[in-house]
C-alpha cells in the first residue's frame, strides 16, 4: 500500500483516541511503580498532536513536516520522560522519510524502525530494563523482519503487535533498572512497565489505522 | 470514588495557579514574554552573575517557584504535576536570566527532567549561552550509598539550591558556583515518611495504597514507593528511624554543626512536624552536634500526601556562608 500524509494524521488520530480511552489503566499501573501520571502525559500529548495537525493542509504537507510537527507539539505538551523519548522517536520518523511525499512498505517500516532507536537513543535504556524499549525494540525487530520476508505492511505490523505485547508482558518479570521505578529494586517485579503497556496501545491503533 | 480539591479544570490547574502566583507576588515575579511558564525574578539576573535555573514538575509548592528572587534561584521552568518541563520554558529562562557568565541548571535526579534539561541545554549552546549542570540526589533512601548519582532529589534541594543562589548572588564564577552546588548537594541528606497517597487533579484518584495503620519509609515525593513498608510507628520512633539512615551516612561527629528541615509533604500539620523536630534536637544533643538553624513547614510538598521528611544540611564554614546570605523570594526570606 502506499502512505500519504492523510493517512498519517489518520494514525494520529487513531492513537489519540486509544490512548485516550487507555488513560486510567496506564495512570493505575504507573501508581504501583510511578508517579501515576503516565496516561495523563501520553493523552496530553497525543491531544496535542492531533490539535496541531487539525489544520494542516493535507495536500500540499509531506509527510517529515507532518511528523516533525508531531514531535514539536508532543514534546512541548508533555515535557515528563515520554515527551522527549516520543517527540525523539516523531524526529527520527521525520528523518527517515525525508524527501519523499508518499511512503511504500519497506518506507513506513524503516519509519517505524527509526521510533524505537531513536526511543531508545534518547533514553539511553537497552532491553531488559523495564522500558517502554522493551516493547519497541521487539516490534521494530518483528516488523523489519516480517518485511524482509515478503510480508505486506499489515502482516508486517501485525506481527509488530504481537512481538509488543509479548514483549510488555515480559517486564513483570523485570526489575526496573532505568526511570522512577528503577529506585524500587525487586519491589518492581510482577507489575507491567506502564512505558512498554502504552506502547502496546500506539503500535496496536498504529496497526489498527493502516490495516 | 474522586478525591476532593479546589479546582475548576484539573487540565488547567497548573496555569491557573501561575495566574494566582504571579498575582500574589508581582514585587518578586514574572513570567517571560510568550512563556508562561518561565517563572523569572524580577530582582535577580544581572550583568556578571551567572544565572540560576531550577525546575521540575509542578505539585511540591514552594519547590520550585517559591524560590526564585534576589540571592536564590534566577528563575523556574514548571512542568505538568510530577512532570518535568519540556525543554522551550527551561530555554526561555536560560536566555532570560543568561549575562554573559553562564547559566547553572539545578533540579532534581529524574529520567524525565534529565531529558529535557538536557536538551534545552544543547538549545542554549546553539544560542551561545553556557550551561552546567548540577543535579540533586540528596533522597538518602533512593539508593545504596555508593549509587549516591542515582538518587533522587528531594526536599533538600531547599539547601542545596540555597547554597548555589548565595554563591551565584556573590558573584561568583561558573566553576566556584558549580563547585558549591555539588558540594551542597553532597553534604544533604533527606529521609522521608508517606502516611496517605496524593491524587492528581486531572484523575483526582488516590495514587498509590497503604492501610490505615501503615506507613511507607522512604516515599518519594510524588507517590514513588519507598524502601519499606510498616505499622505507624510514634513521631519519636518514626523520627529515629529516619535519622538512623541519615547519620549513618553523614557521620556527625562531636562540635559538628547542622542546619535541619523538618518538611511536610502536605497535609502533615505544624504540629506533628514540631514534635519530630523536638525529637531532631534530642538526638543531634546527645551527639553533641550543634543545629545552627531550623526550618520547619511545608518546603518541598506532593500535593495533598500526608508525611513528613527530615533534612539535615552539614555544615563547614562555606556552606554556613551560603546559607546565612541574605534571600528574597516570593515564599522564602533569609538574612
Amino acid at each position: 500500500m502506499t502512505i500519504n500524509a492523510a493517512d498519517l494524521k489518520r494514525m494520529f488520530d487513531t492513537i489519540a483516541v486509544a490512548i485516550e480511552a487507555d488513560r486510567d489503566r496506564l495512570c493505575q499501573l504507573d501508581g504501583v511503580i510511578g508517579d501515576a501520571d503516565h496516561g495523563i502525559a501520553m493523552e496530553l500529548g497525543f491531544n496535542a498532536v492531533r490539535d496541531a495537525l487539525a489544520p494542516l493542509d493535507l495536500a500540499t504537507i509531506e509527510p517529515t513536516a507532518l511528523l516533525n510537527m508531531a514531535a514539536k507539539s508532543f514534546l512541548n505538551a508533555v515535557g515528563a520522560s515520554s515527551g522527549p523519548l516520543y517527540a525523539t522517536a516523531f524526529m527520527r520518523a521525520a528523518s527517515a522519510v525525508k524527501g519523499k511525499a508518499t511512503l511504500a512498505d519497506a518506507d513506513f517500516i524503516a519509519l517505524f524502525q527509526a521510533m524505537a532507536q531513536g526511543i531508545k537513543d534518547r533514553g539511553k535504556a537497552e532491553p531488559g530494563e523495564k522500558t517502554m524499549v522493551d516493547a519497541w525494540q521487539p516490534a521494530a525487530e518483528a516488523a523489519a523482519a516480517a518485511n524482509l520476508a515478503g510480508k505486506t505492511l499489515a502482516e508486517s505490523l501485525a506481527a509488530a503487535l504481537a512481538a509488543a505485547e509479548r514483549g510488555a508482558e515480559a517486564t513483570k518479570d523485570m526489575i526496573a533498572a532505568k526511570g522512577r521505578s528503577s529506585r524500587l529494586g525487586e519491589r518492581s517485579l510482577g507489575h507491567m512497565d506502564p512505558g512498554a503497556a502504552s506502547a502496546v496501545t500506539v503500535i496496536a491503533a498504529m496497526t489498527k489505522s493502516l490495516d | 470514588m474522586q478525591t476532593k480539591k479546589i479546582i475548576n479544570d484539573g487540565n488547567r490547574a497548573v496555569d491557573e495557579m501561575l495566574e494566582g502566583i504571579l498575582a500574589a507576588h508581582p514585587r518578586h515575579l514574572r513570567s517571560a514574554d510568550g512563556s508562561p511558564r518561565s517563572i523569572i525574578a524580577r530582582d535577580g539576573p544581572r550583568p556578571g552573575k551567572v544565572g540560576l535555573v531550577i525546575g521540575g514538575g509542578s505539585g511540591h509548592e514552594p519547590t520550585f517557584l517559591g524560590f526564585v528572587g534576589k540571592g536564590l534561584a534566577d528563575a523556574a521552568a514548571i512542568g505538568n504535576v510530577f512532570a518535568s518541563p519540556p525543554p522551550d520554558p527551561i530555554l526561555e529562562c536560560a536566555k532570560a536570566v543568561s549575562r554573559g557568565a553562564g547559566v547553572l541548571f539545578m533540579y532534581g535526579n529524574y529520567a524525565g527532567d534529565v531529558m529535557n534539561f538536557d536538551m534545552a541545554a544543547e538549545m542554549a549552546a546553539m544560542d551561545d549561552i553556557e550551561v552546567r549542570t548540577v543535579l540533586t540526589t540528596d533522597d538518602v533512601a533512593s539508593a545504596p550509598r555508593d549509587q549516591r548519582q542515582k538518587r533522587r532529589g528531594v526536599a533538600g534541594n531547599f539547601f542545596i539550591f540555597k547554597a548555589a543562589g548565595a554563591a551565584c548572588d556573590l558573584m561568583l564564577s561558573l566553576d566556584e558556583v558549580e563547585r558549591i552546588a555539588r558540594k551542597a548537594n553532597d553534604h544533604t541528606f533527606t529521609m522521608g515518611v508517606a502516611l496517605s497517597p496524593c491524587s492528581l487533579p486531572q484523575t483526582r484518584r488516590p495514587n498509590f495504597e497503604i492501610g490505615a495503620d501503615e506507613m511507607e519509609i522512604g516515599m518519594g515525593i510524588h507517590g514513588e514507593p519507598g524502601i519499606a513498608r510498616g505499622k505507624l510507628g510514634t513521631a519519636d520512633v518514626i523520627t529515629d528511624e529516619m535519622l538512623d539512615k541519615i547519620f549513618a551516612e553523614m557521620a556527625p561527629k562531636r562540635g559538628d554543626k547542622v542546619a535541619v528541615l523538618v518538611n511536610s509533604l502536605g497535609s502533615t500539620p505544624l504540629m506533628e512536624l514540631y514534635i519530630m523536630n523536638r525529637r531532631v534536637r534530642q538526638r543531634l544533643d546527645a551527639l553533641g552536634v550543634s543545629v545552627h538553624a531550623t526550618w520547619v513547614g511545608n518546603y518541598c510538598t506532593s500535593l495533598e500526601m500526608a508525611g513528613a521528611s527530615v533534612t539535615l544540611f552539614h555544615l563547614d564554614e562555606k556552606l554556613q556562608t551560603m546559607l546565612d546570605h541574605p534571600c528574597d523570594c516570593a515564599m522564602f526570606r533569609a538574612g
